[in-house]
């Protein structure tokens, strides 16, 4: 099995290569590549995401023909997509960090600003924090309620379809930990640095 | 509920560990990537590699070390010291920590701050402020402590939040090596002036100066080095008698 980290020269995804090899071992190849065909033969896709929303959309189509080969990837073929932070984040309609920016549009929705409530609450949202699992989710497997996982980030994802959600946490508001609509998966924390059970979650879409 | 890090902080001199007191009198004690490993596997929220003699000397070591340790913790790495520019940051990132903290080039050009934050995130720069009292005043250290800049440290934080600083490490330098505990009042104030994290550093001796540093100090985070590196307390025991205070912690 072929599993592709796609690296569109955006952020450091050092962290997530390190995880998916540990976690691959020998039995499973890791690419880490931009290439358009190796991204179309590959069995699974991981999209990372790091820095700002716009940035990462502004990496994704600086690289031709990229977006389409994901399109036809996650929306045409259905074959499994995971999402990491801002990876997730790209799957909204809109994204307002910075400045108004279309994103992929698989899932409806929008990424916006987490509410610090007039600075109550500190951003980014850096550190531990529990997940409540509101849906049964493949990646979530032998995930118990309420375990830690690691966040980074200031910009939350509001899907409009809230069916789609797997798990919230609790931050200002019920913020979206995870996702997962048919063959696409995203996580706003970052299960590369979330100790043995973000490998559990990798080892988990890993064995789809 | 958003959990209160612990960060076990090494320091790290020609890729070995050793810690100072007050800066000076260093002992020699370990490995770090064995050590980071050993703090992972512990529980730590967070490690935190500090290259100290990295502004004068060769630094290449610090980069073995980071590629080492992030194929065997899963868990983020933080690593400062010597950083001068945003390539010395990207090197830093590419060889798999997960932030930098930036500690004499964001005094003597915040532009890296700034520049560092918009092209790798705001959430992999971390501000790394070292503090001395000075009468009423609290003035910002460079060169590992060596100079003083006369900077005013909390109008220095606020600006290092502007300039897209994700967290701010705070070292009070009064305190450090001293095991006398954090400098409450300086933690308290940079905290309340900033809507970012900050990371309270300098003066552990026992584990309600943790506490203390949390609840007192609103600190997000509390690092330590020399408590946790000498064995005198485990993490898990830290974070086993925060919980017993009521410190939010993970467990």
């Amino acid at each position: 099995m072929n599993v592709t980290i796609v690296d569109y020269k955006s952020g450091n995804i050092s962290s997530v290569i390190n995880s998916f090899k540990e976690v691959a071992k020998d039995k499973v190849n890791i690419e880490v590549t931009s290439d358009l065909n190796k991204i179309k033969s590959s069995d699974k896709v991981v999209l990372p995401g790091q820095g700002s929303f716009k940035s990462c959309i502004d990496a994704l189509n600086n690289i031709n023909g990229l977006v389409d080969t994901l399109n036809e990837f996650a929306i045409d073929n259905k074959k499994p997509l995971l999402g990491i932070c801002v990876g997730l984040q790209m799957f909204a309609d809109v994204g307002y960090e910075e400045i108004e920016t279309k994103g992929l549009g698989w899932i409806s929705g929008k990424v916006s600003k987490i509410d610090n409530q007039n600075g109550k609450y500190k951003l980014p949202h850096i550190g531990w924090n529990q997940i409540n699992i509101v849906k049964r989710s493949k990646i979530l497997k032998d995930i118990e309620n309420n375990s830690h996982m690691y966040f980074v980030h200031s910009y939350e994802f509001i899907p409009e379809d809230k069916n789609v959600i797997s798990s919230v946490t609790d931050y200002s508001s019920n913020i979206v930990c995870s996702v997962e609509k048919e063959n696409i998966f995203g996580t706003q924390f970052h299960p590369e640095k979330s100790d043995n059970l973000g490998l559990k979650i990798i080892d988990n879409f890993i064995n789809l | 509920m958003l959990k209160n890090r612990i960060i076990p902080c090494l320091d790290v001199k020609n890729g070995r560990v050793v810690k100072g007191i007050n800066f000076v009198d260093l002992k020699d004690a370990g490995d770090p990537v064995e050590q980071a490993k050993i703090y992972s596997d512990g529980g730590a929220d967070e490690i935190c590699f500090l290259d100290i003699t990295a502004s004068n000397e060769n630094r290449d070591t610090i980069y073995d070390v980071v590629e080492k340790t992030s194929k065997k913790c899963f868990v983020p790495l933080t690593v400062g010291g010597g950083v001068r520019s945003t390539d010395d940051i990207n090197k830093l990132l590419n060889c798999g920590a997960d932030k930098v903290s930036i500690n004499t080039a964001a005094v003597e050009n915040p532009k890296v701050v700034f520049e560092s934050s918009k092209r790798f995130g705001s959430q992999c720069i971390v501000v790394a402020i070292d503090v001395k009292k000075n009468r009423d005043k609290w003035e910002v250290f460079t060169h590992g402590g060596r100079n003083n800049t006369g900077i005013d440290a909390i109008e220095f934080a606020k600006k290092m939040e502007d300039n897209g600083a994700g967290e701010l490490l705070v070292t009070s330098m009064d305190r450090d090596g001293t095991q006398i505990g954090y400098d409450i009042d300086l933690i308290s104030k940079i905290s309340l002036k900033v809507n970012i994290p900050l990371i309270a550093s300098g003066g552990v001796g026992n584990l309600d100066h943790f506490v203390d540093g949390i609840k007192l100090g609103k600190a997000s985070a509390v690092l330590a080095a020399s408590i946790f590196h000498y064995g005198k307390y485990s993490i898990k025991e830290a974070k086993e008698y925060l919980k017993s205070k009521n410190v939010l912690v993970r467990l």
